[in-house]
């Protein structure tokens, strides 16, 4: 087992423990979290009632008055120890294709409305993340956004919202500042990026990370109209891979009647992922993983 | 049925809350003051969990087309049957065909309308509540409407004339003090940081509701640091955490916002403290411009201020138990 940092354990006032596993985000501490997250689902203390993976910490959120803090301190010390490094974790999950129409015409409608919010006002977001991170064109970009597979490390914000984390050597991970301030509006389903992650905006509102496009597949849906949403109203689970897929407006028009009348379905498929072969041979590994949705 | 004749400010049907489904970023939502959901709920013969109306500033007329045994809680936002007042934190009838409206706000921000038997919408994952940035639960997800129509439950042991005693009412002030407990990522603030946020006397700004409560003050000081991979370049950012509810986070070093019972359940800046649970109640409350300061206190205290709670909350259900 390789040398890792200890986590970090803090009291969220008298109902919550939040604990960091690492100040950096790598897909290391993202594993580490949800193995002992899945750890204590599988075997949940009386009087836990949230247990919340994130990027590279998580919380839980209990009642003292079943579970005095101390004790579930020392649970969850105990779980960091036997899960270690989680270098030999392998993750039953699946790859999840998302038609994504970059430079669509309502998130740039939108990011126009709050240039003033933005690093670059002269620029597109999209403009701007491509120059920053060194692509000589727009389109070279999206061929790097949409060439490697995205590992979903945090489901939340709002219900539902993918955080995606990319799977390459981190020299090759693309990195973009969020706005300046926020913004007031988002469309639903916008593709966005903030930081090093990638996400998908579940519902209309506030947001503060650039805009790269807009997916026509839904993935909350509160009324559960969908086949996707029949056992539940939020699709994406963390572990989700996720493969983008460029599509033009005529495909995103037919994608989107298709959602209307109630037959889209997000294309998945099962895989089991495995760290350290991912670790070994991160290029050799993605190219497979892409295989799998053809 | 209750129907809704002018909606008020933002008016929501809320409950208990919604547990379980934070991991997917799905709030534990309900109303933001739960002792006086309580307390409006026990009036009426309820449960003390039960659906009710939280009526933000400015309340709601609804027009009764049934019988009904009510009470209101809360804020002080006194009610009137047809133009006539009456008590708050006292139940008391209304007739099929009655009209229930409300004065002005005059201390505290949030009223609850409790109705004997509850407002009898569907129960989503578990709740009543509604979570608006979801669309999820109360009525259609969202705060009411003019037009709008409520069922009501059945219930047999709505009495009026139930009284909550004065000394179990809330104090509702202009200036508050909340208690806290340090910690998250405080570590990320200077000293001088630590004592400028405990220090200062904060005013509520506008930007007050269900999700989050945002403060002007003073901006807070920050250890310098090298951004670690993935938090972003402003010493207030983090690698994308989760929130606690209550917890504390300065955008920017300054305006410290508490998230509240509609929280966002996580994002990239950093929380220095988290309210304690019973103290979100006082929260609730305040209304723009009230004046707070944060106490900190440690986890032994935290749990004496839990337990006093409770011990509240028994002496409400011993006093209003038949």
């Amino acid at each position: 087992m390789s040398e890792v940092e200890a986590a970090r354990y803090s009291w969220g006032g008298d109902e919550f423990i939040f604990v960091e596993m690492a100040e950096q985000m790598s897909l290391q501490a993202n594993f580490r979290v949800m193995a002992i997250t899945k750890a204590l689902r599988d075997k949940r203390p009386d009087g836990v009632l949230e247990i919340c993976p994130a990027n590279a910490s998580y919380q839980v959120r209990y009642d003292p008055d079943v579970i005095p803090p101390g004790e579930l301190l020392d649970r969850l010390r105990d779980l960091e120890h036997q899960v270690g490094d989680a270098h030999d974790l392998a993750l039953p999950t699946r790859v999840v294709e998302i038609p994504v129409l970059y430079r669509d015409p309502w998130t740039t409608e939108t990011l126009m409305r709050f240039r003033d919010r933005h690093q670059e006002p002269q620029t597109t977001d999209i403009e701007y993340a491509a120059r920053i991170n060194g692509y000589s064109s727009v389109e070279e970009f999206i061929a790097a956004h949409s060439g490697s597979p995205w590992f979903t490390s945090m489901v939340g914000f709002v219900a539902g919202l993918p955080f995606m984390f990319q799977m390459v050597p981190r020299e090759r991970q693309i990195i973009v500042p969020k706005y300046l301030r926020p913004r007031t509006d988002t469309p639903k389903q916008t593709v966005g990026y903030g930081g090093c992650f990638s996400c998908i905006y579940s519902v209309r509102g506030a947001g503060g990370y650039q805009l790269f496009g807009i997916t026509p597949a839904p993935i909350y849906d509160p009324t559960q109209k969908l086949p996707d949403f029949a056992d539940f109203m939020v699709f994406f689970r963390p572990g989700d891979i996720v493969r983008f897929s460029p599509i033009d407006r005529e495909r995103y028009d037919a994608h989107l009647a298709e959602a209307e009348a109630g037959t889209f379905r997000i294309r998945t498929e099962p895989v089991e992922f495995s760290l350290h072969e991912f670790l070994d041979d991160p290029d050799g590994y993605n190219a497979r993983l892409l295989e799998v949705l053809p | 049925m209750i129907e809704v004749r002018k909606p008020g400010l933002s008016t929501t049907v809320q409950d208990g809350g919604r547990t379980g489904y934070y991991d997917v970023g799905i709030p534990p939502s309900g109303a933001l003051d739960q002792y006086s959901l309580r307390a409006a709920n026990l009036l009426v013969g309820n449960q003390a969990g039960a659906a009710a109306l939280e009526c933000v500033y400015l309340g709601p007329e609804l027009a009764f087309t049934v019988d009904a045994v009510v009470a209101v809680t809360g804020a002080t936002m006194t009610p009137r049957v047809n133009g006539e007042e009456r008590a708050l934190w006292e139940s008391f009838e209304v007739r099929a065909g009655d009209v229930l409206d409300f004065g002005y706000l005059t201390a505290g921000a949030r009223a609850y309308l409790a109705v004997a038997g509850g407002i009898d919408v569907p129960a989503v994952l578990g709740s009543r509540s509604t979570y608006g940035l979801g669309a999820l639960g109360g009525l259609e997800g969202r705060p009411l409407t003019e037009g709008d129509r409520l069922p009501v439950g059945p219930s047999a042991d709505g009495t009026a004339g139930v009284r909550v005693p004065e000394e179990l009412r809330p104090v509702l002030a202009k200036d508050v003090e909340i208690r806290v407990m340090m910690g998250l990522y405080d570590h990320r603030l200077t000293d001088a940081g630590r004592k400028t946020f405990l220090g200062t006397t904060w005013t509520l700004t506008p930007v007050a509701d269900r999700i989050g409560f945002r403060y002007a003050g003073a901006k807070l000081e920050t250890v310098e640091r090298e951004p670690p991979f993935g938090a972003g370049q402003d010493p207030s950012n983090i690698v994308d955490a989760p929130y606690p509810i209550g917890s504390i986070q300065v955008p920017g070093s300054v305006e410290p916002i508490i998230l509240h019972r509609d929280a966002v359940s996580g994002g990239g800046y950093m929380m220095v403290a988290t309210v304690l649970s019973g103290d979100l109640d006082i929260v609730a409350q305040s209304a723009p411009n009230t004046r707070t300061r944060f106490v900190a206190v440690d986890l032994d205290e935290a749990l004496a201020v839990r337990a006093a709670h409770r011990e509240r909350g028994r002496r409400l259900r011993a006093a209003l138990a038949g």
